[in-house]
């Protein structure tokens, strides 16, 4: 329950919560790498109306999830700033003309392939990102390890995984701890101290903090040796459920979307170009 | 050596933790877009010296993808390998090392600092931007940018950091033979 407030998990009836596991990561994966691999608009655009649908069968409000929308937008604002600074050309690099709109300053004109461009890679982010916040938002933390053990990654790793969820609260207190204990003792870290002198009273912090995250290492591997954690090749999972109907379809539908968007990209090339 | 891995397993899980924790609460954001002057780095440093590539590859890329994660985004796959890189080069610098024996003399600071640099070069200057053409056809000049500024600023605080907590964590450690029979 504690990674709860990492991941921000938001518990609903919805038909999306009630899929496994295993069947939201393996969508989630099929669905990236379907958006990943075309930059073709019109594709985009679908993906994009596929993974708002999924947005809205999961019952989450906008409202909830408004701060990850905000960052994203903010994060999307500064890359496209800094693509247009470095090249203002890249657009008729890609799609082969050059059309200007107004002319700014020196090297930088406004040209309506750059424009398409940006436009295009903001899409492109954007299309994952309802179906990146579903499956954080609805699929619950204890599920992970079981559902990456379900796509076939090594239950060991799976655990790996649980630890790092079950101990980012208590390694936060810790370093909150920490850190405010040491500034009471006059380590400073703001913005008085030279650059180099910060760097170096990091330690004093750090040192402290990975001390005890060894301590705990040692704690939790001999808890999990005594339960003979690793003894077996296989193991089986409370949280697990089985697949039903919905499941196959799920991914049947992240499979198929995966080998449209690979299909296109064979079949017609990356770029969806209006202006050839 | 089952006792070993037991123990890299959970290595990795609390190293993700911490790799997680400082990078996503502790970051101090820089002027390039995307990149930050980022501690988690030291710590990838100093756990995959101790428990070897395999540890370490993973816990850069469990830790990033986690930090991808609660920002609200799909992880951005070219930088989440990339973190994995480096923990998998520094990590195949381990065996020269032996922190866990104690051992961390002029020879293994500049081990550990070289392996750092070499790790944090191709990452930053080769994995990561050709991926982030590759898959995104970001323009040239500036995944170059970003990624030898990350370089620089990881190198910096991996090499600094990281070699100034080995040589605090190894002092207490008591080392092999350093008790003297009266």
């Amino acid at each position: 329950m504690a990674a709860k407030t990492v991941l921000n998990y938001l518990p609903r009836e919805s038909v999306v919560h009630r899929l496994t596991g295993t069947t939201k990561l393996a969508f989630f994966l099929l669905f990236t790498f379907a958006g990943m691999i075309t930059y073709n608009t019109w594709l985009l655009l679908g993906l994009l109306a596929v993974s708002l649908a999924a947005f809205k069968l999961s019952r989450l409000h906008y409202k909830e999830v408004r701060f990850m929308f905000v960052f994203m937008l903010v994060f999307l604002l500064l890359n496209n700033l800094f693509i247009y600074l470095f090249d203002p050309n890249q657009g008729t690099a890609l799609y082969g003309t050059r059309t200007v709109l107004c002319h700014l300053f020196w090297r930088y004109d406004i040209t309506a392939e750059q424009l398409f461009y940006m436009f295009n890679i903001t899409l492109k982010y954007f299309v994952t990102l309802p179906v990146a916040i579903l499956f954080i938002s609805a699929t619950n933390p204890s599920e992970f390890a079981a559902s990456l053990n379900g796509i076939g990654v090594s239950y060991k790793i799976g655990y790996s995984v649980a630890i790092a969820l079950r101990y980012i609260p208590d390694i936060q207190r810790d370093f909150h701890a920490i850190s405010q204990a040491q500034q009471a003792r006059g380590v400073e870290l703001g913005k008085n101290e030279p650059f180099f002198k910060r760097l170096k009273n990091t330690v004093h912090i750090l040192l402290p903090l990975i001390l005890t995250s060894l301590n705990r290492i040692d704690t939790i591997s001999n808890a999990m040796e005594l339960r003979g954690f690793g003894k077996n090749k296989t193991r089986t999972w409370y949280t697990r459920r089985p697949f039903a109907k919905s499941d196959y379809a799920v991914m049947a539908l992240g499979a198929a979307l995966l080998a449209l968007s690979l299909g296109v990209t064979i079949r017609y090339g990356r770029f969806y170009n209006p202006f050839m | 050596m089952k006792n070993n891995t037991v123990k890299t397993f959970v290595a990795i899980g609390i190293g993700a933790a911490l790799f997680f924790v400082l990078g996503r609460f502790v970051a101090i954001p820089s002027p390039i877009a995307n990149t930050n002057i980022s501690l988690q780095y030291a710590v990838l440093g100093l756990l995959a010296a101790m428990y070897g590539p395999v540890a370490g590859g993973l816990i850069g890329f469990i830790g990033h993808t986690l930090i991808d994660l609660s920002w609200g985004g799909a992880p951005w796959w070219s930088w989440v390998l990339s973190s994995a890189l480096v923990g998998v080069i520094v990590g195949l610098f381990a065996k020269k090392m032996n922190i866990q024996e104690g051992e961390f003399g002029k020879k293994e600071v500049i081990t550990f600092a070289i392996s750092n640099v070499i790790a944090h070069v191709v990452a930053w200057c080769a994995l990561a931007p050709v991926l982030d053409i590759l898959i995104y056809q970001e323009p040239v000049n500036k995944v170059f940018a970003q990624g030898a500024f990350a370089a620089i600023s990881n190198t910096l605080t991996a090499v600094i950091v990281g070699s100034l907590l080995i040589v605090a964590f190894t002092k207490t450690i008591a080392k092999k033979g350093s008790l003297d029979k009266e």
